[in-house]
């Protein structure tokens, strides 16, 4: 089921006293969220993307706007009658009943001709948890399970009344890294054989980028961006979006643009036809360093790491905002990398520029 | 015993010292006491040893009244109590507006003297010759008919006591209720919502199973409380309980102690022993219960 | 679509459930509410009210236009009130103050001190702790009789000091504090005397200050042990104070003068109760009981 977001805001009325000031935890959002794909909405914490999925379930009201699954409006539908599905951060499993109470418990909910017999019920139960790989454990507790089978559990009661949406509220974020990769690749999975519009919310860029079939970049309540994670991350619309994504992050230098020419301190980088004179920020992602003896950019070398296929060449230079420099090249050229200095050309295709007062993305 | 020791043991001292003398030697002795027949407190001799004092005691009508009280009050307040505390609890978790006003108005009889306050219960239940008392004047207002509920029948003075007895334990239950209730993770209640749970289902299939070992506590300690109870009975009816039969067994035990039937350690011995027995009884098969129904986390 | 008057019903619905949710809460806590205070607004209405008016009303008055403090000066003078409550004053400051210090000195030596025999102690004074006091009431009544020490502040106190129950509390709070601590001040010499006083209270000050309240609180209270003890006027408490006056008080049957006294003797822990309000809560669910 499709879902759209119709000036969604909502605002929290300040809780200390002194200042009157009121947080605005999600901040008009408009937007259409296909049907059957998975989604990630991304931003770093504290932007409100939690809000936003407690808005979409029901659990907090909107202060304006509206939601609407598919055709119908539910903005103040109480969450009782939503019919989705929710994967708690902390998974929220009953800790008093087994895998298989818990999995049956929203079942026991439904009324009227909803209504299942027991048979049923662990028959359908049954058949989530397999889908979830956890049909082994039906009788235990949950606190006799590892995180990553409660997350299962978790999974699969969000999953079994045949939810219209399924939320998730950083399912990742309490299993170890190993245990992340898998599960992540197992969440795409099930919403794969499913086909049941999900959104997940995370703060983790890789993770979401990953698995997602669209990501909702926000942060302050607001949407910077939304796409396909390539596109997102081949055209980010402003520096914002351009430093969350990827890793290692983008590399900032301050420059400016002089004569249709872009330049890092003195030196001439890149050609930028169309761009009036200005100072900006210059993105450049780690894959768009080129070695060049005779290239512009001339950096301080700080050490080579070689990671096999690749080589990441750290190397630091006054005009960059990060700390240090990361550029990934490929091992064939490792025997270029010089000893103290490193110059390199760039990739234009890997170089975004943005206005330094707007921190919008200046296109050339 | 070396020096580190019996720098301990210094410290211990004056506890040990209390318990022994207050606690563990009277433990034996009343023991010793309860199988004492014939014991005479004025010249400290007995006739010998046996069962005779609880026989005694268990065929003093007195006893028995006692006896039949006490459970009375036991079976009628303790769930009434506990039923009265969850509810008003629940309610209280959940409102916002007023809810600390509410909490501290229902503590307050926590702090009160029993024996004062009940002085107000009875002159608001008491009918005498110049006023029928409140109550009555607001049962007859209601078309019933007065009754005397501290000099009259049976059953009227059984429920001032029991309604005393509610209003006394309420605010200890209540308080840690409430507690229990607010330290339950909301996370528990938001996923059951967006399960489509009604709210009658989410309080007997969470709420419940999450608070249960704070209720069987609570269970379990007014199993305990209720029978012990006196000071409620004498602040409503007075010293003389017998003649009002409205003795406790804890009652009876201090009657037979001391007082105008008093100087019978004896048989009082055999009393308090028969009352922890029951008392023990009680709580094991509470105990073997909770085991089946209680979630410990 | 035939969903979106669904949805809009079960909105209203919702909301007209949650309304009337609401009426239904708020009704039956202020009900509740009127149940508690009800006996104190009585207490303190028909203690200022004077005898004659009091008697002459068949329908009692919710309110009176004439208050008087004249039972106020007969509680005081007719029978020995101001006797009762001093009483009680000494009763509960000395009980509480060496309990304090019993439970104290036992907490920190099985918390902190290490010596043979100390699980074996520990597990028998938790054991105590399910003994009822009406079961060693009768011993230590003959006890105190035989030690001629009836009528005495003596004899009230000393069997009231001490309490198991206080010292796992307590003890539990102790065993808490990181060993470092003590360690650290080992090494810089400090007796252990000095540490329990200069540390250890002073970090579970929270805990000393629930046990202190529950103490005041019950001796305040106290009725049976002072009962069987005193039956001279001149060593009776509160509770033993309010029984008299009920049997034998003013001469006649005054409920004003007797409301009088019920109100002198409940003001002082009402007073303690509406300052520590939340302190006293606290405390009581951490360690209070009372079924």
């Amino acid at each position: 089921m499709k879902v759209v977001l119709e000036n969604l805001t909502k605002i929290f009325p300040s809780r200390n006293k002194k200042s009157k000031e009121d947080v605005i935890a999600v901040n008009d959002f408009t937007i259409e969220i296909p049907d059957g794909k998975l989604i990630g909405l991304l931003g770093p914490s504290g932007c409100g993307k939690s809000t936003a999925l407690n808005l979409l379930c029901g659990l907090q009201k909107p202060t304006r706007g509206k939601i609407f699954f598919g055709e119908d409006e539910v903005t103040n539908l109480p969450a009782e009658n939503r019919g989705v599905g929710m994967v708690f951060q902390n998974y929220a499993l009953y800790p008093h009943l087994t895998v298989l109470q818990n999995i049956i418990f929203p079942l026991q909910n439904l009324k009227g001709e909803e209504k299942m017999t027991k048979e049923a019920m662990c028959e359908k139960a049954l058949e989530v948890a397999k889908l979830v790989q956890i049909d082994e454990l039906m009788e235990r507790k949950p606190s006799e399970l590892s995180g990553g089978q409660q997350q299962r559990v978790a999974i699969a009661r969000a999953l079994v009344k045949m939810p219209k949406i399924l939320l998730m509220d950083e399912p990742l974020s309490n299993l170890d890294a190993r245990l992340r990769l898998q599960t992540r690749e197992e969440i795409r999975r099930i919403q794969r054989e499913t086909k049941i519009t999900t959104i997940f919310v995370t703060h983790d860029q890789e993770e979401a980028m990953s698995i997602s079939d669209m990501i909702i970049v926000m942060k302050d309540g607001v949407i910077h961006q939304t796409g396909k994670p390539q596109e997102v991350y081949d055209d980010p619309k402003n520096l914002f979006v351009a430093k969350f994504l990827g890793t290692p992050p983008i590399n900032v230098f301050q420059g400016c643009v002089k004569a249709e020419r872009l330049y890092i301190g003195d030196a001439a980088v890149l050609d930028v036809k169309g761009v009036e004179d200005r100072q900006v920020y210059i993105g450049i992602r780690p894959e768009g360093f080129v070695l060049d003896e005779n290239g512009p950019l001339v950096c301080k070398l700080d050490e080579v790491e070689v990671m096999g296929r690749d080589i990441t060449v750290v190397s630091k230079h006054d005009l960059c905002e990060n700390v240090e420099i990361r550029s990934i090249i490929s091992s064939e050229n490792m025997a270029e990398v010089g000893t103290e200095m490193v110059r390199f050309t760039l990739k234009p295709k890997k170089v975004h520029i943005f206005d330094k007062v707007t921190e919008e993305r200046i296109r050339f | 015993m070396d020096k580190k020791d019996a720098k301990a043991w210094l410290y211990l001292l004056p506890a040990i010292l209390f318990l022994g003398v207050f606690m563990v030697y009277p433990l034996i002795d009343v023991l010793i006491y309860s199988f004492e027949e014939g014991y005479n407190s004025a010249s400290q001799t007995s006739f010998g040893v046996g069962s005779y004092n609880y026989s005694y005691v268990l065929h003093d009508p007195y006893f028995l009244q006692a006896i039949k009280n006490t459970f009375i009050l036991v079976i009628f307040t303790v769930p009434i109590s506990t039923g009265l505390a969850l509810l008003i609890s629940v309610g209280l978790s959940s409102i916002q507006k007023l809810r600390d006003l509410f909490q501290t108005i229902y503590f307050l009889p926590y702090v009160t003297n029993t024996l004062a306050v009940g002085l107000v219960f009875m002159i608001l239940f008491k009918q005498t010759p110049y006023s029928d008392g409140l109550v009555n004047l607001v049962i007859q207002f209601f078309g019933g008919e007065a009754v005397d509920f501290i000099g009259g029948p049976y059953w009227a003075k059984m429920f001032v006591l029991c309604f005393y007895t509610v209003w006394v334990v309420l605010p200890f239950k209540i308080l840690i209720l409430t507690s229990a209730l607010a330290s339950v993770n909301e996370q528990y209640y938001n996923a059951a919502k967006v399960d489509g749970t009604s709210r009658f289902r989410i309080f007997t299939r969470i709420t419940i199973p999450m608070i249960s070992p704070t209720l069987f506590y609570l269970i379990i300690t007014g199993f305990i409380g209720a029978f012990k109870a006196y000071s409620d009975a004498v602040a409503l009816f007075g010293t003389d309980l017998n003649a009002a039969q409205m003795n406790t067994i804890v009652g009876y035990i201090y009657d037979m102690l001391y007082g105008n039937s008093g100087g019978y350690p004896s048989y009082a011995s055999a009393a308090a022993i028969i009352l922890f027995t029951i008392v023990l009884t009680i709580t094991c098969i509470n105990l073997l219960v909770s085991k089946k129904h209680v979630h410990y986390a | 679509m035939s969903n979106q008057n669904l949805y809009e019903k079960i909105e209203k619905s919702a909301k007209n459930r949650q309304r009337a949710r609401n009426v239904v809460i708020y009704t039956l806590l202020t009900v509740w509410g009127l149940v508690v205070l009800f006996p104190f607004y009585w207490m303190v209405l028909s203690s200022v009210k004077s005898y004659s008016a009091y008697s002459s009303e068949y329908i009692p008055k919710f309110f009176t236009l004439s208050p008087t403090f004249e039972n106020y000066v007969d509680a005081f003078t007719t029978v020995p009130l101001a006797g009762y409550l001093l009483n009680t004053l000494i009763f509960t400051v000395a009980t509480t103050a060496i309990m304090l210090v019993v439970t104290i000195l036992a907490a920190f030596a099985f918390a902190r001190l290490e010596f043979r025999g100390k699980d074996m102690l520990f597990t028998l004074f938790l054991s105590l702790m399910m003994i009822p006091n009406e079961l060693v009431i009768i011993t230590n009544f003959v006890t105190i009789t035989n030690l001629e020490l009836r009528n005495t502040f003596m004899g009230l106190i000393l069997p009231s000091v001490t309490s198991v129950f206080y010292i796992y509390l307590l003890r539990e709070n102790f065993a808490q504090i990181p060993d470092q601590l003590y360690y650290a001040a080992k090494v810089d010499g400090t007796s252990d005397f000095k540490y329990l006083w200069k540390v250890m209270i002073p970090i579970c000050k929270p805990t000393i200050v629930t046990v202190t309240i529950l103490k005041v609180i019950e001796c305040w209270n106290s009725y049976v042990w002072p009962r069987l003890i005193t039956d001279d006027q001149a060593y009776f408490l509160v509770s033993n104070g309010i029984q008299e006056i009920r049997e034998n008080g003013f001469g006649r049957e005054n409920i004003p003068a007797m409301m009088a006294a019920v109100v002198v003797i409940s003001i002082p822990l009402i007073v303690l109760f509406l300052i520590f309000h939340k302190k006293i809560m606290e405390g009581v669910s951490r360690g209070g009981t009372k079924g």
